[in-house]
């Protein structure tokens, strides 16, 4: 499994749509590439014998802390909006979701 | 104003007896960031305004002779949000964000009446290690200026070993304190997973980041820890374990602790410069009675593998918040909201984060989870099982922190997988959640080199002990760049 690795371009452009970014070509070319050799990398992770070893997601102990269910307040709406990109009327403005419609 | 040979408990006399106010010693301090910051680069924001107007304050109320901290200006990673001070990540995404709240430790330095005298430099998203990733261009290593300084936290590690600050936080994923502090020649501490509350740290990878004390002393640095840790309901994985007094043991002998030395930290691809430091500082050691034996981590290898996988995982699920709506940078001319996202995120990010999603996204996607994902976090069983093989005989392992000293700016940033192989030291430690230092043992060429000293889960104060007597033994740390006082 370590030498057939073989990640090619339509692979990384598509990891890339699931991760909401987009490669032109050089940068495709120069990704496939380098992720390539990351995987060979990581690839090296099959030598360990794993068979029934538990996976650890987490070093701690602690696994939940529950608060009472109580309202708060917690910021208020004008900071909260004051490092939004674009606003209006107290609300974040976006563009159209739809392609085809014509105004936000 | 150069802060080389004064401990801060030393400066909290001065201000005490009236020597120095805090806002001729804040003033100072700022004057020498901003004269060394043209060369340095080590700061994305300098905070003169407020960090002088909180100085006032300090006077007007008078110097608490019990909190050592009072009016001590220090330098903040540029990851930990301070309220109403810019915070970026040092990436282009949060080129102008103000947060709106505090980072839980940024809280407890005020209540200390701490003042935060900027935010320093790091590599984009604290993904790298050398700083070279910042949006905001190169931080210099204060001891050769065409070297890195080690990241991610490089500008915390800069102002430190410049002089310019007497202390920062930094914090660590897989050595972005430990490694800086070994390529400057300063104390770097990642405490216990769950020591530190994680509450306003920029998330990278969650379940490994740590934020930490970087100081010139081993004093200096229990001193700082003392105040910024212990539960915070608003951070779940914060321990609700006991406080303690991380300075109660420096000072102690050493003699007849048990220190394991792992052959693989002194194996292949160290350099031999560096293993002939360790082996220099394991005599050191032995010399005060400790006892330091050879033991083996027989999987540790595998943690930069590990790691990466894991790391970027956790990495890509934490990103996906950065969309150009509610914060942060959006793409101009977008024409749906699809473009929204992909625009603004392909525009916003710089290239090694964008590596990072990508390793993570595809480690995590149908059909890699089991081979990649899920084995990672297998492997991860295995390292901890081996420390704690390990600490069931000794209290402490030491090793060196790097493989190498600093190297040349440019040197590595365009081959991720000789970058990545840096943090083979560090890694293991961040996977297992240990606390671990590092401190200065020692030069190659003109360079520093730092020793690790890797503790049981919780005991910071065997590893502020030992770390102390090493110290106390050595002169390394009174060494420090030349650099001008002005």
């Amino acid at each position: 499994m370590t030498t057939e690795n073989n990640i090619t371009k339509a692979d990384v452009a598509h990891v890339a749509s699931l991760a909401k970014l987009k490669f032109n070509d050089n940068e495709l070319e120069k990704f496939t590439g380098q992720i390539e050799d990351i995987i060979d990398m990581v690839n090296t992770l099959n030598e360990v014998d794993t068979d029934n070893v538990k996976p650890t997601f987490n070093v701690t102990d602690q696994f939940n802390r529950m608060r009472e269910d109580v309202a708060v307040r917690s910021g208020d709406k004008e900071a909260l909006l004051a490092n939004a990109p674009d606003t209006e009327n107290g609300f974040i403005r976006v563009p159209a979701i739809l392609d085809e419609s014509e105004e936000a | 104003m150069k802060f080389f040979d004064i401990s801060v408990s030393e400066l909290h006399q001065k201000l005490v007896d009236k020597e120095l106010t805090v806002t001729e010693l804040v003033s100072q301090t700022l004057d020498q960031i901003e004269a060394d910051q043209k060369v340095l680069n080590d700061f994305i924001t300098i905070n003169r305004t407020d960090a002088l107007s909180k100085a006032k304050e300090i006077d007007e109320k008078g110097i608490d002779p019990d909190n050592i901290w009072a009016g001590i200006p220090i330098a903040v990673k540029d990851n930990i949000i301070t309220k109403g001070l810019k915070t970026t990540a040092a990436s282009k995404m949060l080129g102008n964000f103000t947060p709106i709240y505090d980072a839980t430790v940024v809280e407890r330095l005020q209540a200390h009446d701490v003042i935060i005298i900027g935010k320093t430099n790091m590599d984009e998203f604290a993904m790298g290690g050398s700083t070279e990733t910042s949006f905001f261009g190169d931080t210099h290593n204060p001891w050769d200026h065409t070297k890195v300084p080690g990241g991610s936290s490089g500008g915390s590690a800069t102002t430190v070993s410049a002089g310019n600050s007497i202390a920062a936080l930094g914090s660590d994923t897989g050595g972005s304190i430990r490694q800086p502090a070994s390529y400057t020649g300063i104390v770097g501490v990642k405490p216990t997973y769950g020591r530190i509350s994680r509450y306003g740290l920029i998330a990278f990878g969650s379940s490994l980041d740590q934020i930490g004390p970087m100081t010139r002393s081993v004093e200096d640095n229990a001193a700082l820890l003392n105040i910024i840790a212990g539960l915070d309901e608003r951070d779940l994985t914060s321990s609700d374990k006991e406080v303690p007094d991380f300075a109660s043991k420096i000072g102690k002998d050493i003699k007849g602790m048990k220190i394991g030395l792992p052959k693989e930290y002194l194996g292949e691809g160290i350099d031999e410069a560096v293993k002939a430091v360790i082996q220099e500082a394991v005599q050191v050691l032995t010399d005060l009675g400790a006892v330091v034996e050879e033991i083996s981590l027989p999987r540790s290898n595998y943690g930069v593998a590990a790691y990466y996988i894991i790391g970027s995982s956790e990495a890509s699920s934490n990103l996906q918040r950065f969309d150009g709506i509610r914060y942060g940078y959006r793409a101009d001319d977008v024409k749906s909201l699809e473009d929204v996202y992909v625009k603004t995120r392909s525009e916003g990010f710089g290239d090694e984060v964008k590596r990072r999603i990508m390793l993570g996204t595809y480690s995590l996607s149908a059909g890699s989870y089991d081979a990649y994902f899920k084995k990672a976090a297998q492997v991860r069983t295995l390292i901890i099982n081996d420390f704690n093989q390990v600490f069931e005989n000794y209290d402490l392992i030491i090793g060196p922190t790097a493989p190498t000293p600093a190297y040349a700016i440019g040197a590595e940033v365009d081959d991720p997988t000789t970058m990545y192989m840096n943090d083979i030291l560090t890694i293991p430690v961040n996977l297992a959640g240990l606390p671990a230092m590092s401190l200065p043992a020692g030069f190659v060429d003109g360079m520093p080199v730092g020793l690790q000293i890797i503790a049981k889960p919780f005991d910071e104060e065997t590893m502020y002990q030992a770390g102390a007597a090493f110290e106390k033994a050595t002169d390394f740390h009174q060494k420090h760049p030349e650099m001008e006082d002005k």
